[in-house]
């Protein structure tokens, strides 16, 4: 019998705390998937975030290191100059790279770290119950924005794969959703080339990916996989926004 | 004559019915007789021989319950 699927060994046994259908499972799961299938996993360093991924260093089965609220890239970028041969990974939501962390990210992809930053944009924040965060589309309702978003007030929703591709240093931008199993293994595809330009030492890599809240949106996990599709695809385009072979 | 064995780890689900959804054969169902030990209803197949061990209800997945091998 051939094995088509089974749990990654670059997860730990630890039971998850996220909610039942909450994305973050599955992008653990690429992360641990990638490093293993790389050969990585025992120099592989994490930097967990602030946010519902603030336990992640429990989940991945490799070294982590928890950074203070959206300084994730700046810890990242601390523990790859001391450590070259080490691959370091930070693994943020919006409210932590999107919101409080912007300085970081921004400044971490100038200088074209040679880190791989995993984004979980779930237009919403839920570890604090489902307030408005920089990345809440425009009209979603929030328990900050209960008559849903509004353009004057509050402005647009961002869109840090875009933003990110205008610096010169991030050398590969890619925006992937995990909404559905194709996309999910579409998913894993750029995860696994954001860790390989890191190894080839091409410098800054991030891959956004589209997530759901089934709690906080207020939607069942197969309605909120839906919702994800109908309402964020068209705000967040997905592709690759850069590649190491195309200079600006 | 089955094609794919599916084991699910059951203690493990919250009840997502994520797998359920992404199946293309529509066998996996949540089985309501039964409340597993975080207290959500498990995934369940009947009808394992219509299974044609895709690993889409796996790859889905989010706290890697099921285990997808091929006959």
């Amino acid at each position: 019998m051939a094995i088509v699927y089974e749990r990654s060994k670059g997860l730990t046994n630890a039971e998850t705390h996220y909610c039942p259908g909450c994305t973050h499972g599955i992008a653990h799961k690429l992360v641990a998937e990638s490093l293993v299938e790389l050969g990585v996993l025992d120099k592989a360093v994490g930097v967990a975030p602030v946010g519902c991924s603030v336990l992640a260093y429990n989940y991945f089965n490799c070294d982590m290191q928890e950074a203070a609220h959206g300084r994730a890239p700046a810890v990242a970028t601390g523990i790859k100059r001391v450590r070259p041969d080490n691959i370091v990974f930070s693994y943020q939501g919006d409210g932590d790279l999107a919101s409080i962390g912007t300085a970081e990210i921004v400044h971490a992809a100038h200088r074209s770290e040679n880190i791989t930053v995993i984004f979980i944009n779930n237009a919403i924040y839920g570890m604090t119950g489902g307030q408005m965060a920089p990345t809440t589309l425009l009209g979603q309702k929030t328990t900050t924005s209960q008559n849903g978003r509004q353009l004057e007030g509050q402005g647009a929703p961002i869109r840090i794969a875009e933003l990110l591709s205008q610096v010169p240093g991030a050398k590969s931008v890619e925006r992937v959703s995990l909404h559905n199993t194709q996309n999910i293994r579409k998913a894993k595809q750029a995860i696994l080339k954001a860790f390989k330009n890191q190894i080839d030492g091409k410098g800054f890599s991030i891959v956004e990916c589209l997530s759901t809240c089934p709690t906080n949106w207020g939607k069942s996990p197969v309605d909120a996989m839906k919702w994800l599709e109908e309402n964020m695809i068209p705000y967040y385009p997905l592709g690759v926004f850069r590649t190491p072979e195309e200079e600006i | 004559m089955a094609k794919g064995k599916v084991t699910f780890n059951v203690d493990r689900c919250k009840g997502c019915e994520l797998c359920a959804a992404a199946c293309p054969k529509k066998i996996i169902k949540m089985n309501k007789t039964k409340i597993n030990a975080k207290g959500y209803h498990p995934p369940f197949i009947e009808e394992i021989e219509e299974c044609i061990a895709c690993g889409m209800c796996a790859t889905i997945c989010p706290d890697s319950v099921i285990t997808v091998e091929k006959l």
